[in-house]
C-alpha cells in the first residue's frame, strides 16, 4: 500500500485490521495521539484528503492512494504556524496538551457555519484539562499571552514554553517513541470480583509464536507493596503484589504475557486457562463493615476486618453543642466513584543498558517515589534505577500510582529486551483508580441567630479492593471541610473499607471534595431552617486570622494564616452573582431557576512528608539552567518555576531553560501532587535563586571590587557601580578562578498556608425531563500572588469542568458481579463543550507570607466547592435537596413535580 | 483501535462473490464500531467499500438511501420542498452522539445493523416507513420495514453473513409533516428518547418512539389524538420495552417520552 503522510510518501502495507493511527505513528508521526482508542475524544484527528476522520477508528487500507495530513504537516514547510496554531499559542488554549493535537485538526477544518455552533463542531473532542474556554478564545481569536520582560516574569501571562512542541504535534509524550524492537505486555484481568487462583495452564500461551514470556504470581517477587505514591511509605498498607494469587476486584492483574507485538501478547492472554475458586463478595462499605462479611485481606488480626482506617476525634463537647442548639440539621450526603480520564492513558517503557541500570520512560506524577517501590520490590539499589518522564498528558491524581512500571521492569528485568506496557482506555476504568466513593452524615446544631454550636459528620469511605491513599483521603475529608467553620464543639468518625470494587486513589480535591460536597451542603440546608441567606450563614461561622485552627484533632496543628481571603472571595461572588451576567433562563414554563453558592478550604500541602530540591546553574553563554523533580502533567509548574527564577534573577522566563522528573537529572522530588508544585518545588526554586543571585553578585563585587551593595543584577549583565560585565564575561572570568556558578537548594513544607475558594452558580431545572442548565457560573479564589495569571485561570475553570462532570455527568455503575458497566469514554461521559459554563474567574487580592512570592496552592481547591453550589442551587430552584451524586435527570427527575 | 485479532482482509468487488459466510466474519462498512472495540471471535474483515453502491437515490417514489450511505452524505442532501419530512434527515444526523467527523466514515446501513436502541438513523427510517432490502447468501433478495428489521437492543432480523443493501423510504412519507423531540443525560448526548410524529395531510398521526425503548415503537392514529388520548397510547406499550442503560434509566424514559410526545401532538396540531 502507498499513502502520502504529510507530504512523504510511505509505501508499506499495514496489518489487515490496523487502524490508520498507529500505522500513521508506525511511520514516526508520534502528534497522532491516543486518547481513548474508540473514536470518542478525537485526539488522534487526521485529514484524508482534506477531510477529517478520527484515525483510530479509519481502517489503514482505505488509505492507500490518498493523503494524509496530521497536526505535524499542518505548518508551512518553511516552519510558518498555520494560523490556527499560532492562535492556540496566543490563547494557552492547552495545559496537557494531548488533546490539541486533534483539536486543531479538527477546528482548522470547520466550515464557518460550523465555526458558529462550536458545541455540535467539538462534539468528539474532549479536553480534560482547560475546561474549554481558551480553547474558544483561541478560535476567536482572543489572546492572553503576554511578552516576557525581564525583571517582569513574575505576574505576568507568560505562555507555557512547550506551546510551540505542543501545538505542532512536536511534544514528546510517554509514548512517542518507535516501538521496533520491543517486547508489549497485555494483562488478563479478572472476571471476577473475588476469587483464588487454583491453576494457570499457560502452556498453550508459550507456545504461541512471538510469545516471550508468561508471568504469574508464582513468577513475581513475593514481596508487598502500596501502589499509592506518597514520600511516606507507612501511610499507605503494603497490600500489593505485582501479580497476586488472590483476586479481589474485577478487572485486577491475573498474569502478564509478553510478546513482540500487542496482538500476540492479547492473544496470549486469550490462551491462558484458569481455574478460579469465586469466593463471596461485598461492594457496599456498610455492609463490609459488618460482621460475617467477606474479608479481602487476611492481615493476621484476632478480629479480622475490612475497615483498613478508623479516625476519630472531638474538640470541645459534641454532646454539650448539641445541647446548647436551638436549630438541628441532620442529612446524609454521598459522593460517587469518577475515573481521571487524564487523555494519556497509563504507560511505561523500562529497559536495561550495557551496565545493567534499569531505565523506565513513564507516566507518572511521582517518578522518584516510583523509584523506591521499584528498589524495594525487586531489591535493586536505588542507584541502579532510572525513572523519569517526559511531558505527561494529565494525571489529575491517577498517576500518584505504580500501576505499570513494575510489570515493565520485571519483564525487562528477565528479557533484557525492551518493554513496553500501554493502558487501553478500558484498563483506565477497570485496572486503574478512581476517587474514593464517600457517604458522610453531617449534623449542624446553631442557634437562631446562625452561630453554630455542633458540627458532627461520620463518614464512610469505600476505598475499593486496596487501601492505597484510603487513610490520607479519610483524614483529609475529616480536615479542612471542618476546620472551615469556627465551631467550639466538633467531632468526626471516619472509616476507610475495603470491598471488591476498582480500587480508590489520589484525585484532585483528595478526600476534601467528598465532605465539602456534605457539609457544604447541609450548611445550606441549615441556612433555609434558619431563613438565613447563605452567604450571612457563612460570615457569621467562617474562620478568620486569629481564629485557632482546627478540624477535630486537639494537638496543634502545622497550618498558619499565611494570608487570608476569604470574605473578599464571598464579596466578590456575591456581587458578581447580584449583577448582570451569564445566560438567561429557558423559556417555557416547566424550567425552574436557582442560585446557589459553596465554600471550600485547602491547606495548601499535605500533612505528610514532602519535600522538593532545586539546582539552578549559570552557564557560559549568559543563560540559566534549572533542574527541578517535579513532573510537569499540565498544570503549568514548569512555567511557574522559569518565572520565580526568572523574577529572582531580574531575568527574562526564557532565559531559563528546564528539566524536570528526572531520578538521574534532577534533585529529588516527592512527587507533583498535594498542590505541592508551586508552594514547594517553587520554595525550592526561589531559594536556589536567590542563592545563585547573590553568589553571582558576590563574586561580581569581588571581581571589580565595587561594594556589594552597589552590584544589581539584571538581564544579560550585572551592574557594578557604574560599570556593565557581562553575565558571560563574568562566568569566563570566575569559571578561570575556579568559581562555580552553582546553587542547589531543597525546600520542605511547614508551616502550611492555607487557600480559599467560593463557587456561585445560578442554573435552570426543568421540572419534568430533569435536564440540569448551568446558566451561570462566578468562581473566586485566594491563593496569594498570582504567578501566572493565565495559567491559575486555567486551572480553576478545568477543575471546575471536572466538578461539572463529577456533579452532572459522570458515574461508573458497576453490575451484581462487580464489573463497571461502561469502562469507555463513549458511555463514561466527561464533560464535552456542550456541557461545560463558561465562567467567571475572580481573586482574592492576597499575598502569602509563607507561599513563594505570595503564591499559594491552587490545582485543587477550586474543584470543592462547585458540586455543593451546584446541588444548593438545584435545591433553591425547586425545593427538593438531591444529596447522592450525580444528579442526572433519570435520577432526579421524579422528585422535581410538574409546575 | 488496532483489531489485532483480524487475519484476513477481503475486498469483493461484487457482493455475490462473498458466498461462504462464518461467525468469524464481519462486514465492514464505515468501521466505526467496529474498530471502537476488540472483536474477540472475528479473524476477518469483509470491506463493503469496494461494492459501489450509490449513496442516495433520490426518484418519483421515494429515497433509496444505500447502506453504504455516509452519515454526511445524508446530512447534506437537499431534497425535493415538497419531502417536507425530510427536515428530519439533518436533525436525526445531529441526534447522533458522535459528531461531524465520525459521520465522515459512518453509514446509514451501519447504525441500522447495530440495531442500538438510541440509533438515530433506525429513527429516521422507522418514522419514514422505511422498507429495508437484504441481500441474504443465498437466495434472492427480501425487504422488511425498518420497524421489523430492528427487534431489540443489539439485534435484528439478519441472518449470518445476510446484507442490509439499502433502504427506502416511500414519497407518501416524506410529504408528510414532520416533528422531532430528543433527551438526554448530557449536552448533545445520546438519546434517552428520541421521538418522532408525522401528520398526513388526511389529519393522520403516527408517532414513532425509539432510543427510550429496546426497539422503535410506532403508534398509528387515524385522526390526530387529543392529549389524554396519546397519553393513554404510550401508557399501553408493554412495561418491558422500557429500555434501561447507561445513558437513562428506564423509569426516566417512560416518565419523559409521554412529555415529549404531547409536545409533538401540539406542534403538529398547530
Amino acid at each position: 500500500m502507498s499513502c502520502i503522510i504529510d507530504g512523504r510518501t510511505i509505501d508499506a502495507p499495514p496489518e489487515p485490521g490496523q487502524c490508520l493511527r498507529t500505522y500513521v505513528r508506525d511511520h514516526g508521526v508520534f502528534g497522532v495521539k491516543k486518547g481513548c482508542d474508540g473514536g470518542d475524544c478525537g485526539a488522534c484527528t487526521v485529514w484524508v484528503d482534506g477531510t477529517p476522520v478520527h484515525s483510530c477508528l479509519y481502517p489503514a487500507f482505505r488509505a492507500e492512494g490518498h493523503e494524509v495530513t496530521t497536526i505535524q504537516g499542518l505548518a508551512g514547510a518553511d516552519g510558518t504556524l498555520h494560523p490556527l496554531q499560532q492562535k492556540f499559542l496566543d490563547a494557552g488554549a492547552f495545559q496537557c496538551g494531548f488533546c490539541t493535537a486533534g483539536m486543531i485538526m479538527t477546528v482548522a477544518s470547520l466550515s464557518a457555519a460550523q465555526l458558529a455552533d462550536l458545541p455540535h463542531a467539538l462534539k468528539n473532542n474532549l479536553c480534560r484539562c482547560t475546561g474549554y474556554r481558551s480553547i474558544a478564545d483561541a478560535i476567536h481569536g482572543v489572546g492572553e499571552t503576554e511578552a516576557d520582560i525581564g525583571g517582569q516574569a513574575c505576574g505576568a501571562n507568560i505562555a507555557n514554553p512547550f506551546g510551540p512542541g505542543i501545538v505542532t504535534g512536536h511534544a514528546c509524550y510517554t509514548m512517542d517513541v518507535p516501538t521496533q524492537d520491543m517486547l508489549h505486555i497485555k494483562v488478563l484481568r479478572s472476571p471476577h470480583a473475588h476469587a483464588r487462583i487454583v491453576t494457570i495452564d499457560r502452556s498453550a500461551a508459550e507456545a504461541m509464536p512471538g510469545v516471550v514470556a508468561v508471568y504469574t504470581w508464582e513468577d513475581v517477587p513475593q514481596r508487598q507493596f502500596s501502589t499509592a505514591l506518597h514520600e511516606d511509605h507507612l501511610v499507605d498498607p503494603d497490600d500489593t503484589y505485582v501479580l497476586d494469587r488472590v483476586m479481589r476486584f474485577a478487572g485486577q492483574r491475573v498474569a502478564a504475557v509478553v510478546a513482540e507485538s500487542e496482538a500476540i501478547a492479547s492473544a496470549g492472554c486469550a490462551a491462558l486457562k484458569v481455574e478460579y475458586e469465586v469466593l463471596p463478595t461485598v461492594f457496599d462499605p456498610e455492609a463490609a463493615m459488618l460482621p460475617g462479611a467477606p474479608i479481602l485481606h487476611d492481615k493476621g488480626l484476632n478480629v479480622p476486618t475490612n475497615i483498613f482506617a478508623e479516625i476519630k476525634g472531638e474538640v470541645g463537647s459534641i454532646a454539650a453543642g448539641f445541647a446548647a442548639a436551638e436549630v438541628i440539621q441532620e442529612g446524609t450526603y454521598s459522593t460517587s466513584r469518577v475515573q481521571h480520564a487524564h487523555l494519556e492513558t497509563h504507560g511505561s517503557i523500562a529497559w536495561l543498558d550495557q551496565d545493567g541500570r534499569v531505565h523506565v520512560r513513564t507516566s507518572s506524577q511521582g517518578p522518584f517515589v516510583v523509584r523506591a517501590k521499584l528498589s524495594h520490590i525487586f531489591s535493586l539499589p536505588v542507584r541502579n534505577l532510572h525513572v523519569f518522564t517526559e511531558r505527561v498528558g494529565g494525571g489529575f491524581g491517577g498517576k500518584q500510582e505504580m500501576v505499570t512500571e513494575d510489570l515493565c521492569v520485571l519483564a525487562a528485568l528477565r528479557t533484557g529486551r525492551r518493554v513496553k506496557w500501554e493502558f487501553t482506555r478500558e484498563e483506565q476504568f477497570t485496572g486503574a483508580t478512581t476517587r474514593h466513593q464517600m457517604t458522610t452524615q453531617v449534623k449542624i446544631g446553631a442557634k437562631r441567630d446562625g452561630t453554630l454550636t455542633a458540627l458532627q459528620i461520620r463518614v464512610v469511605s469505600n476505598t475499593g479492593a486496596y487501601g492505597g491513599h484510603g487513610s490520607e483521603t479519610l483524614g483529609a475529608a475529616l480536615g479542612p471541610p471542618m476546620t472551615l467553620y469556627r465551631c467550639t464543639n466538633k467531632q468526626a468518625d471516619g472509616y476507610a473499607v475495603y470491598t471488591n470494587v476498582v480500587p480508590g486513589g489520589g484525585f484532585r480535591g483528595y478526600g476534601a471534595s467528598q465532605t465539602t460536597f456534605a457539609i457544604e451542603s447541609a450548611m445550606d440546608e441549615l441556612a433555609g431552617k434558619l431563613g438565613m441567606d447563605p452567604f450571612a450563614l457563612r460570615r457569621r461561622n467562617v474562620i478568620r486570622p486569629g481564629d485557632w485552627m482546627e478540624s477535630v484533632f486537639p494537638d496543634p496543628g502545622e497550618i498558619d494564616f499565611g494570608s487570608y481571603g476569604l470574605t473578599q472571595c464571598m464579596d466578590l461572588v456575591e456581587a458578581a452573582m447580584a449583577a448582570e451576567g451569564g445566560t438567561a433562563s429557558p423559556a417555557g414554563k416547566h424550567w425552574a431557576e436557582g442560585t446557589g453558592m459553596a465554600l471550600a478550604m485547602l491547606e495548601c500541602g499535605p500533612p505528610t512528608e514532602h519535600r522538593s530540591g532545586a539546582e539552578l546553574r549559570l552557564l557560559a553563554d549568559g543563560s540559566y539552567h534549572l533542574a527541578v523533580g517535579t513532573s510537569e502533567m499540565g498544570n503549568g509548574t514548569t512555567t511557574a518555576h522559569k518565572q520565580i527564577a526568572a523574577s529572582i534573577l531580574n531575568t527574562r522566563a526564557g532565559q531559563v531553560a528546564i528539566i524536570n522528573a528526572d531520578t538521574d537529572l534532577t534533585p529529588y522530588d516527592t512527587g507533583t501532587f498535594a498542590s505541592t508544585g508551586t508552594v514547594v518545588a517553587g520554595k525550592a526554586v526561589g531559594l536556589a535563586a536567590e542563592t545563585l543571585r547573590d553568589a553571582i553578585l558576590d563574586y561580581a563585587a569581588r571581581h571589580t571590587g565595587v561594594e556589594r551593595a552597589a552590584c544589581r543584577l539584571e538581564a544579560d549583565h550585572v551592574l557594578c557601580g557604574n560599570r556593565r560585565i557581562r553575565l558571560t564575561d563574568l562566568h569566563a572570568a570566575g569559571s578561570q578562578e575556579g568559581f562555580r556558578f552553582i546553587a542547589f537548594r531543597k525546600s520542605y513544607l511547614s508551616p502550611r498556608t492555607v487557600a480559599f475558594n467560593v463557587q456561585g452558580i445560578r442554573l435552570a431545572v426543568h421540572r419534568v425531563t430533569g435536564e440540569v442548565r448551568l446558566l451561570r457560573s462566578v468562581h473566586a479564589a485566594d491563593v496569594g500572588r498570582l504567578i501566572n495569571p493565565m495559567q491559575v485561570r486555567g486551572q480553576i475553570e478545568g477543575a471546575i469542568a471536572m466538578a461539572v462532570g463529577w456533579t452532572l455527568t459522570e458515574k461508573m455503575p458497576h453490575d451484581a458481579t462487580g464489573h463497571v458497566i461502561n469502562p469507555s469514554l463513549r458511555n463514561y461521559r466527561i464533560p464535552a463543550f456542550a456541557d461545560t459554563p463558561r465562567s467567571e474567574v475572580l481573586f482574592a487580592d492576597t499575598y502569602d507570607k509563607l507561599g513563594p512570592l505570595g503564591a499559594k496552592s491552587q490545582g485543587e481547591c477550586c474543584i470543592n466547592p462547585v458540586a455543593p453550589a451546584i446541588a444548593n442551587a438545584i435545591a433553591n430552584a425547586t425545593g427538593q435537596r438531591f444529596g447522592h451524586l450525580p444528579l442526572t435527570p433519570d435520577r432526579i427527575y421524579d422528585l422535581l413535580g410538574v409546575a | 483501535m488496532d483489531i489485532g485479532t483480524i487475519k484476513t482482509l477481503l475486498r469483493p468487488r461484487d457482493a455475490a462473490e462473498i458466498t461462504e459466510w462464518s461467525p468469524s466474519r464481519a462486514w465492514l462498512a464505515g468501521g466505526t464500531w467496529l474498530f471502537s472495540d476488540v472483536q474477540p471471535g472475528t479473524d476477518t474483515l469483509v470491506d463493503l467499500g469496494g461494492l459501489g453502491w450509490p449513496e442516495l437515490e433520490p426518484a418519483a417514489d421515494g429515497l433509496t438511501i444505500g447502506a453504504t450511505c455516509h452519515i454526511a452524505t445524508l446530512y447534506k442532501f437537499t431534497a425535493p420542498a415538497e419531502w417536507q419530512a425530510a427536515s428530519l434527515f439533518r436533525h436525526c444526523c445531529e441526534g447522533f452522539l458522535a459528531g461531524f467527523k465520525i459521520w465522515n466514515a459512518s453509514t446509514v446501513g451501519g447504525n441500522l445493523c447495530m440495531s442500538l436502541p438510541a440509533g438515530p438513523m433506525i429513527s429516521l427510517t422507522s418514522a419514514l416507513d422505511g422498507v429495508c432490502t437484504l441481500l441474504p447468501r443465498q437466495g434472492a433478495p427480501r425487504t422488511v420495514k425498518v420497524l421489523d428489521f430492528v427487534t431489540g437492543n443489539n439485534r435484528n432480523v439478519l441472518a449470518p453473513g445476510e446484507l442490509l443493501r439499502s433502504i427506502h423510504l416511500p414519497v407518501a412519507t416524506l410529504r408528510r409533516r414532520a416533528a422531532m423531540r430528543q433527551v438526554s443525560l448530557t449536552k448533545l448526548g445520546r438519546s434517552g428518547a428520541l421521538i418522532i410524529g408525522t401528520a398526513g395531510p388526511g389529519g393522520d398521526f403516527a408517532l414513532t418512539i425509539t432510543a427510550a425503548t429496546i426497539r422503535p415503537m410506532r403508534l398509528d392514529f387515524a385522526a390526530m389524538p387529543d392529549a389524554a388520548g396519546l397519553h393513554a397510547a404510550i401508557a399501553g406499550l408493554p412495561e418491558d420495552h422500557w429500555f434501561e442503560d447507561v445513558h437513562g434509566s428506564a423509569a426516566w424514559k417512560r416518565h419523559i417520552t409521554p412529555h415529549l410526545a404531547e409536545e409533538i401532538r401540539q406542534e403538529l396540531s398547530a
